[in-house]
């Protein structure tokens, strides 16, 4: 054997896991470390960063100077925030809404028959989600698919305005993370026993008792995985909200793009980014807390 | 938007760029919709030269990305109040432009511009103004003032689109509100914010792209627009009317500059002497409906362009030119626009 590996156990395990380090370094914690050191610096009015230490990005979440240079308490980034959490929450309901019965659907067919169901749930991912989110323009723009037959048949006689408002953002949403929501929960479903629903039934339970006791406490797993899959996505989100809510109605990714793209504020946009991973870790040890718990009642 | 499809487009030449080595290659990086096809068929026949072009949507997009390192760019178009900025950033090469041959074919007022006082980085692109554009269907106002615009009337309010970035809508608030472009003064500039921040209430959407579209399909009767992007939309059929508002319109004048990474710099060369040639300059002039600054080329242009009315402004109308903002000035615009955004 090559004299050049070392022998010693630890070291071998160390060299064995070196791969993963290496790929969580350079393709995580490095751009985190920029972007973290960026966001306590100042901005360059013509794009990039002064290489001095500041706290004004994160002092720009609550507060402004005003243009006469007062400094005041704005709550115009934190409404922002909270309207992408709404929005968020409102397109993961949505999702879970028509996701679940989906996937319990999938579960229920012959086992050819879901691999080929999967199969099309998956066929979205194959287009561009930009083309796929200008798709939705034609659909719920003024004379589109939808507003054209109802103008026509009388039921309406102006337009609905879909478009550009926060309903758009959320329909959008929806559309684009969907199967996120159906992948997991079909995976925890399928192992689901199903021999466990005759028992009970056998044993004369209703077949709401059957759904809330037996099937959606034994997939809370994949509901939660496809909950969070579907959560962070949207509070990231920046082409649904520029197309469908025509830019106006800000949420977290599109005030981060903006911040890079038009405003020139690297940190303040590094900063905000800060703010929503704060966010997501936060949601992720929520769900690892979860499952331990669940592992902890299991065992018992 | 499709700045998103050009990352795309970036990463996929990004790709395909080892395989093709060998032919001679120009990466030109431009305004959406703003590369005629046949002008380039027509360049790459007469010197072999294979081009490949990428779209962005503002200068402030384009400033972005240079900024942030981007490579692999030829040629890129600012209007001329970035050019300076690009040259005080470094983010743009010398060229000598005016040691080129047809450099003898730009008119004597557009030659050696305030914004390159040499004409070492920047040739010709075009010429044109901004302002607002109307379906004259849907509504029945003639675009003879700003605040058609900025306070928009009963008809029009909530199907207004204003451009997606600072640069042009802040200057023609400037221009309403009859203040200077570029003030360093905050009470000025906090008359534009309230005017901006007033208006979003009747905005549909903040869009630099699909303006003639919005206009055609009635989501917007009022779009912020483009002079000669105003009329490829009317040259579709759809009753669009470029306003001539009399406190002003926005001026702006695109050159051809090589950024500083760029690879085939004397492919860029070639191009920027190719468009200075009138005939080619005419053929871009005539597919955009803008100006140009070539000697020669309007004896090449059509009937239809001649005539068009997007391109002859009204000569009572006021065409203001863009400046160069200082550091204080553009950072109280990104801070209006900001608070606008909100």
């Amino acid at each position: 054997m090559s004299s050049w590996l070392p022998t010693n156990p630890s070291s071998r395990r160390w060299l064995g896991l070196a791969p993963t380090y290496l790929v969580i370094g350079i393709f995580m914690l490095i751009p985190m470390i920029i972007m973290g050191t960026y966001s306590f610096m100042e901005a360059n009015p013509y794009g990039g960063v002064k290489p001095v230490f500041s706290t004004a990005a994160y002092l720009q979440l609550a507060w402004e100077y005003d243009l006469d240079g007062t400094l005041v308490f704005n709550p115009g980034y934190l409404k922002i925030i909270w309207r992408s959490i709404g929005l968020s929450t409102m397109a993961t309901v949505i999702c879970l809404i028509f996701g679940f019965p989906v996937a319990y659907y999938i579960t229920l067919q012959p086992e050819n028959r879901r691999n080929f169901y999967i199969y099309l749930i998956t066929i979205p991912f194959w287009t561009n989600l930009l083309i796929r989110t200008f798709a939705w323009i034609i659909i719920l723009g003024r004379n589109g698919v939808i507003e054209l037959p109802l103008l026509s048949l009388g039921i309406i006689d102006k337009s609905l305005r879909m478009m550009y408002s926060d309903g758009a953002i959320a329909i959008g949403l929806t559309y684009s993370y969907l199967p996120l929501m159906v992948l997991p929960i079909y995976a925890s479903l399928e192992k689901l026993d199903f021999r466990l629903l005759e028992a009970a039934s056998d044993l004369y339970s209703s077949r709401l008792e059957i759904m809330t006791k037996i099937v959606i406490p034994l997939s809370k797993p994949g509901i939660i995985a496809g909950c969070i899959l579907v959560f962070i996505p949207c509070l990231g989100a920046f082409i649904a909200p520029n197309l469908l809510g025509g830019g106006k109605k800000l949420m977290l990714g599109s005030l981060v793009q903006f911040q890079f793209a038009s405003a020139r504020n690297w940190p303040f946009g590094s900063a905000l980014s800060m703010l929503m991973l704060a966010v997501v870790v936060m949601a992720l040890i929520f769900y690892a807390r979860g499952a331990k718990k669940r592992a902890a009642g299991a065992e018992s | 938007m499709k700045r998103i499809l050009s990352t795309i487009a970036v990463a996929i030449w990004a790709l395909s760029a080892g395989m093709a080595q060998a032919a001679e290659e120009l990466f030109i990086y431009n305004w959406t919709e703003y590369t005629p096809p046949e002008l380039v068929a027509k360049f790459e026949a007469e010197t072999g030269i294979k081009v490949t072009v990428d779209t962005y949507d503002s200068n402030e997009t384009l400033l972005a990305k240079l900024q942030a390192g981007a490579t692999g760019y030829d040629l890129v178009v600012p209007s001329q109040n970035f050019v300076p900025i690009f040259v005080s950033e470094g983010l743009i090469q010398k060229v000598n432009v005016s040691g080129m041959s047809n450099f003898k074919n730009i008119e004597e007022r557009w030659r050696n511009p305030a914004w390159d006082p040499q004409q070492e980085y920047s040739s010709p692109w075009q010429w044109g103004t901004t302002s607002f554009s109307y379906n004259s269907e849907n509504y029945s106002g003639k675009g003879e003032s700003l605040k058609e615009f900025f306070e928009p009337n009963e008809e029009a309010s909530g199907r207004v689109s204003a451009f997606q970035t600072p640069d042009e809508v802040v200057n023609l608030a400037n221009i309403y509100l009859g203040l200077p472009f570029c003030s360093e003064d905050p009470r000025e500039m906090k008359k534009v914010q309230d005017l901006l921040v007033a208006q979003k209430q009747h905005i549909v959407a903040y869009n630099s792209e699909t303006m003639s579209d919005m206009l055609a399909s009635g989501e917007a009767v009022i779009t912020n627009h483009w002079s000669g992007f105003s009329r490829l939309g009317r040259l579709t059929g759809a009753p669009i009317v470029y306003a001539y508002p009399k406190e002003g319109v926005v001026g702006w004048y695109d050159s051809l500059v090589v950024p500083t990474s760029a690879k085939n710099v004397d492919n860029a060369r070639k191009f920027m002497d190719f468009m200075m040639d009138p005939v080619n300059m005419a053929m871009l002039t005539v597919n955009q409906g803008y100006g140009d600054s070539i000697i020669g080329s309007s004896a090449y242009y059509t009937e239809e362009l001649k005539s068009a009315p997007e391109v002859n402004p009204p000569a009572d109308v006021p065409v203001v030119f863009a400046t160069t903002c200082s550091p204080k000035a553009q950072s109280l615009i990104d801070k209006v626009w900001t608070k606008v955004m909100q």
